[in-house]
């Protein structure tokens, strides 16, 4: 194994970079057609995390590695999660001190789709 | 603990418990280079996931409106003016990029030493390209838009403040690791033509590669949550 390197045949690689090229487009289309809601951020993750997945997995050669390096390289980031989920009940928190304490309009709240809604509007689309 | 054979036929709990105990290199069957640098990688990742949550919380707790990415980022184009252009242009360079490193990497492992030196070089022409219109991508941000590290420049305001902070800390921190890796491509590129890793089996190739997949895997994290949400 060790003499042997990671060789595999060049098409799976050629089907991986024209994959990545094809999500790429599917989530630029996302951001084209102004997609809103919900489905635009369920999209816009499964094309990313599919995206991140194929690097990962063929390019980076996980895929093929033993499960010793798997296991030692992919479990702790699962702290990241951790630590995105603490921090996103603390933002929630912040954010609406700011708004009854410190007397800001709540009114708009960050979230891109409104955004959209109110730029469009605003031009008279 | 003598057994050095490493079957694929036990489950993967026996084979990991077996590797972890077995008193010699833990990551068998791969060079130490290689586990450096996933190593390096782990260590990275904690930090652009660091960068990412704090640009999460500044989000999720500003109380004023956030630029519209879309309009802030779109490419006038004959008139016409086309949301994103640019970065769906850099995004495809750097997947075009990656492709061509991992070609390099497959022809390393078949010792064909120019083939690998000219994929590495067109992934470092690739990345320089993408880190140049970064660069002009950040001075149409900075001179037409006004955007500054915090806030905006007189008479110009697209929003919450703290866009411009966050988007150059993000960006900018990936640009840098672009930029160090087209250096990287270049001298290991150079390094192996000249016949430094003869005597090796061009695993320095794949390494070489797990860095640059890399900042192609920052890359689209990035694009999701910079640029699209």
């Amino acid at each position: 194994m060790a003499t042997e390197g990671q060789q595999h045949p060049i098409k799976i690689y050629f089907l991986i970079w024209l994959l990545l090229f094809v999500l790429s487009f599917f989530s630029y289309l996302v951001d084209f057609y102004h997609l809103e809601g919900n489905l635009r951020w369920f999209l816009i993750v499964v094309f990313m995390l599919l995206k991140a997945g194929f690097i990962v997995a063929i390019f980076m050669h996980m895929k093929w590695e033993r499960f010793a390096l798997i296991f030692g390289i992919l479990t702790p980031p699962l702290a990241l999660v951790v630590l995105m989920f603490l921090m996103a009940i603390e933002s929630d928190y912040a954010w609406s001190t700011r708004v009854v304490y410190m007397g800001e309009d709540p009114a708009p709240k960050p979230e891109s789709p409104s955004h959209y809604k109110k730029s469009e509007e605003e031009k008279g689309h | 603990m003598t057994d050095t054979t490493l079957s694929t036929q036990e489950s993967i709990f026996t084979s990991t418990a077996r590797d972890w105990s077995s008193d010699m290199t833990t990551f068998k069957g791969v060079p130490w280079g290689k586990a450096m640098m996933w190593i390096f990688l782990l260590s990275d990742t904690f930090i652009f996931t660091c960068f990412l949550v704090g640009y999460m919380v500044m989000r999720m707790t500003v109380t004023e409106a956030w630029p519209v990415a879309s309009e802030v980022f779109a490419l006038t184009v004959w008139g016409v003016s086309v949301p994103l252009l640019l970065i769906a242009i850099m995004t495809f360079i750097l997947i075009t990029s990656s492709g061509t490193m991992a070609m390099a990497v497959n022809m390393g492992y078949q010792r064909r030493k120019w083939a690998v030196f000219w994929l590495m070089l067109a992934t470092a022409l690739l990345g320089a390209s993408f880190v140049g219109m970064q660069c002009y991508e950040w001075s149409k941000l900075i001179i037409d838009e006004g955007i500054r590290p915090w806030g905006y420049a007189p008479d110009h305001d697209l929003g919450a403040p703290q866009f411009g902070s966050i988007f150059f800390m993000v960006t900018g921190f990936h640009g840098l690791h672009v930029s160090v890796g087209v250096i990287y491509l270049i001298t290991v590129a150079i390094r192996v033509v000249r016949g430094k890793y003869d005597h090796t089996n061009f695993e320095i190739v794949e390494i070489t590669g797990l860095y640059w997949h890399f900042v192609d895997l920052v890359w689209v994290f990035i694009f999701a949550f910079f640029y699209l949400w």
